[in-house]
C-alpha cells in the first residue's frame, strides 16, 4: 500500500508532467487503434467482397495483386462443371475514375452472382442487369457521389453508362462501387475472355481439399484457398497489416519517448529521496520496482484514455458521409489487448535508462549534497 | 602513555561487554587520495554504549558515520557490526534493514506522505508483517508523543515532531546501533534539547547503541562517552 502511495505521490507531485505522458501514450494509443481498426475493417470488407456467398476463391497463382489476375473463361466452365461446386461467380475487378472521384472500385460480375441476387435494390430491376453493355449498376454510395439516378447515362473512364440499379449493401466497397456485365467490364478493361477470381460455392463443405487438390492438379497457374486462408496469405492484407501496426508503432515509441523523458526527470528531481529509501532498507530491485512501477501507472492511463478516445474517433469517421461503409469500427478484443500491452511494454522500455540511474544512486553521496 | 593505559582498559572493557561496531585501521580519502580525512581510526562500540563524536566541521565525523552505516567504503581498514565485516557493496541490505538506524541532521522524511507512512517505509523494505510494523509503531509514537500525529503529513509537523519522527523510523526495525548525524542540529535549542533527551531515553530503553556526531557539547556530555575527532583520529576525552 505505502510502495503504491510512494508511485503514485510522485506523480500526483508533478501533475502537469504525469498529465502530459499520459496524453503522449493516449495518443499513440489512439492513433494506433484507429489505424489498425481502419485497416482491418478494410481487409474485412474486401475480404467480404470476394467471400459473397462462397467458400473457395480461385484466382492466378503468384500475383501480388488481384486486379493483376487472370483466371480464363474455360477454367470458369469447367470449374462450374465439377459435381462438387454448388456455383462458380467470374469476377473481374477494375479501377476507374470519374470526375471528381479518382478512385471508382468496379466489378465486373454475371446476373447470377450473390453480389446482384442477394443486394437490397433500392431502386431498378434485379432482373434487367446484364442486358444491355452499357447498363452498369451502381451503390448507394457511388449513386450519390456521382449524383445519379435511376435511368441517368453517367461517365465513368473513358465510357458512358446507363443506370439500370442502385443498391445497397453492407460493405464500403461495393456501396461506393459500380457494378457491370462481365463482359461489358471485359471489354471495358481490356481483358477479353477473362476474370480476375472465381469464387466457389461446394455443395459440402468437406469437398474443399478434395476441390483445391483438384485446381491444382488440372490448372497449373491457378490456386484455389479457402476464405480464410486467403485473407491469412494475400501480401496486399499482409502489407496493410504490416503499415498499419508500423505507423501504431511509430506513434507508440514516441509515446515511449515522452515516458522515458518524464522518468528521468523524475529520478533526477528525487535523488535525495532515493537515498533516503536505500538508507531505510530499499533494495536497488525495490527501487527500479518503483520506478517501472510508476511509468506503469503513466503508460496504463495512457493506454485506458488512448482507447476510449480512438473509439470515439472512429466513432466519429464512421459518422462522416464521405465515409460511409468504409470505416468498420468493431473493436476487436484482441487488437485493444496488444494495444494496451504495447503501451504498457512502451512505458516499461521507456523507464528502463530511468530506472537503471536510480538503482545507481549511492546514498552517501546523495546525502551529502543538500 | 595515558592513550595507551586508555586503550588497554577499553580492550579489557571489550572482553568482558559485547562489542557491536569496531573500527579498525581504518582510512578514508577524497579526490583520489588529496584529501585525507581518516587516518588509521581504531574505534570499538559496547552494546548499550552512548557515544558522542565531536569535532570541527570537515574533520570526517559524517564520513565514520557512513562507513558504519556501510553507505560507503574505506580505503583501507576494516569495519565490523556484531562480528560481520561492513561492505557497502554485500550484506548492506541486511545491515540497513536490521542491523542500523540513521538520524541525520535534516530529517530526510518523504513530505507528502504521512508520519505513519514514513515511518513504516523501512518495515516495508525489510518485509515485515503489517500487524507487528503497526504494533512497533504505536509502541514507538507513544514513546515519543506522536501518537496523536501519526496520520499527519509532514509538512504540517513541527521542526521537534520531524526529528522524533526520523528517530520513530530509524527505530523500526529494532537495530543494534543508531547512527545519528548532528540529529538536533537544526532544531532550536529549547527543542533540541527535547529531542536529545528522547534520543537518550529511548536508546536506554530499546538496549540500542548510539554513535552521534555533534558540534554541540553541552549534548555531547550527556553521553556515556565523548570522542574528540582530530587530524583523522579519535581520541576518547571523557569517558562516564
Amino acid at each position: 500500500m505505502i510502495f503504491l502511495k510512494l508511485i503514485l505521490t510522485n506523480l500526483r507531485r508533478h501533475r502537469i508532467r504525469s498529465l502530459i505522458s499520459v496524453a503522449g501514450i493516449a495518443f499513440s494509443v489512439a492513433a494506433m487503434l484507429t489505424v489498425v481498426t481502419i485497416l482491418q475493417g478494410a481487409i474485412g470488407m474486401f475480404s467480404g467482397i470476394l467471400s459473397s456467398d462462397s467458400e473457395i476463391i480461385v484466382f492466378e497463382r503468384n500475383v501480388s495483386d488481384l486486379f493483376f489476375s487472370d483466371v480464363p473463361a474455360a477454367a470458369v466452365d469447367e470449374i462450374a462443371s465439377w459435381p462438387m461446386v454448388s456455383h462458380a461467380d467470374p469476377v473481374l475487378f477494375g479501377i476507374v475514375s470519374s470526375a471528381d472521384h479518382p478512385i471508382i472500385t468496379c466489378f465486373g460480375v454475371t446476373g447470377s452472382d450473390a453480389r446482384i441476387r442477394k443486394a437490397t435494390w433500392l431502386e431498378g430491376d434485379r432482373n434487367n442487369f446484364a442486358r444491355h453493355s452499357d447498363d452498369v449498376v451502381l451503390g448507394q454510395r457511388a449513386a450519390e457521389f456521382l449524383r445519379a439516378k435511376l435511368g441517368d447515362h453517367v461517365p465513368i473512364g473513358h465510357g458512358i453508362f446507363h443506370v439500370i440499379g442502385i443498391l445497397r449493401t453492407a460493405n464500403g466497397f461495393e456501396d461506393g462501387g459500380v457494378f457491370m456485365p462481365l463482359s461489358s467490364a471485359q471489354s471495358f478493361f481490356h481483358k477479353q475472355g477473362s476474370s480476375s477470381v472465381i469464387t466457389i460455392k461446394l455443395r459440402g463443405k468437406d469437398d474443399a481439399e478434395a476441390f483445391k487438390s483438384a485446381v491444382k492438379a488440372r490448372f497449373a497457374s491457378l490456386i484455389a484457398l479457402e476464405d480464410a486462408e486467403f485473407t491469412r496469405s494475400y501480401s496486399q492484407f499482409k502489407i496493410l497489416k504490416a503499415t498499419a501496426w508500423a505507423v501504431g508503432g511509430c506513434g507508440l515509441l514516441l509515446g515511449g519517448f515522452g515516458v522515458a523523458n518524464t522518468m528521468i526527470m523524475s529520478v533526477f528531481t528525487r535523488i535525495r529521496e532515493i537515498a533516503i529509501l536505500r538508507v531505510c532498507g530499499f533494495s536497488h530491485l525495490q527501487i527500479a520496482a518503483m520506478i517501472f512501477g510508476e511509468s506503469a501507472v503513466v503508460s496504463f492511463a495512457g493506454a485506458v484514455l488512448g482507447l476510449l478516445t480512438g473509439s470515439c474517433l472512429l466513432y466519429a469517421l464512421k459518422l462522416v458521409p464521405a465515409l460511409h461503409g468504409y470505416v468498420d469500427v468493431t473493436l476487436h478484443p484482441v487488437v485493444m489487448l496488444i494495444v494496451i500491452l504495447l503501451a504498457l511494454i512502451t512505458g516499461i522500455a521507456g523507464a528502463l535508462y530511468p530506472a537503471a540511474y536510480a538503482m545507481r544512486i549511492r546514498a552517501v553521496e546523495a546525502l551529502r549534497f543538500e | 602513555m595515558n592513550h595507551s593505559i586508555e586503550q588497554a582498559g577499553s580492550r579489557q572493557l571489550s572482553n568482558q561487554l559485547r562489542v557491536v561496531l569496531r573500527a579498525e585501521d581504518v582510512w578514508k580519502s577524497y579526490d583520489d587520495g588529496a584529501i585525507a580525512v581518516l587516518k588509521g581510526v581504531d574505534f570499538e562500540v559496547i552494546e548499550g554504549q552512548t557515544i558522542a563524536l565531536c569535532g570541527p566541521s570537515g574533520c570526517g565525523k559524517s564520513t565514520l558515520l557512513h562507513l558504519f552505516g556501510g553507505l560507503d567504503s574505506p580505503d583501507h581498514g576494516r569495519v565490523s557490526v556484531n562480528g560481520v565485516e561492513v561492505n557497502c557493496h554485500r550484506n548492506l541490505l541486511r545491515l540497513l534493514r536490521h542491523e542500523v538506524g540513521f538520524v541525520f541532521q535534516l530529517h530526510n522524511l518523504i513530505p507528502d506522505l504521512t508520519l505513519e507512512e514514513n515511518c513504516l517505509i523501512p518495515t516495508m523494505a525489510a518485509g515485515l508483517d503489517r500487524r507487528s510494523a503497526q504494533a512497533r509503531l504505536h509502541e514507538l509514537a507513544e514513546r515519543t508523543g506522536l501518537t496523536h500525529r501519526l496520520g499527519h503529513r509532514i509538512q504540517k509537523l513541527s521542526g521537534g515532531e520531524r526529528q522524533r519522527t526520523a528517530l520513530c523510523r530509524a527505530l523500526m526495525n529494532r537495530p543494534k546501533i543508531l547512527l545519528a548525524d548532528e540529529p538536533t542540529g537544526s532544531l532550536d535549542e529549547k527543542s533540541s534539547g527535547g529531542v536529545f533527551d528522547l534520543l537518550l531515553e529511548i536508546v536506554a530503553t530499546e538496549g540500542v547503541s548510539l554513535v552521534m556526531a555533534t558540534h554541540d557539547r553541552g549534548l555531547a556530555g550527556g553521553c556515556y562517552r565523548l570522542l574528540e575527532m582530530r587530524d583523522g583520529r579519535i581520541h576518547e576525552t571523557v569517558s562516564a
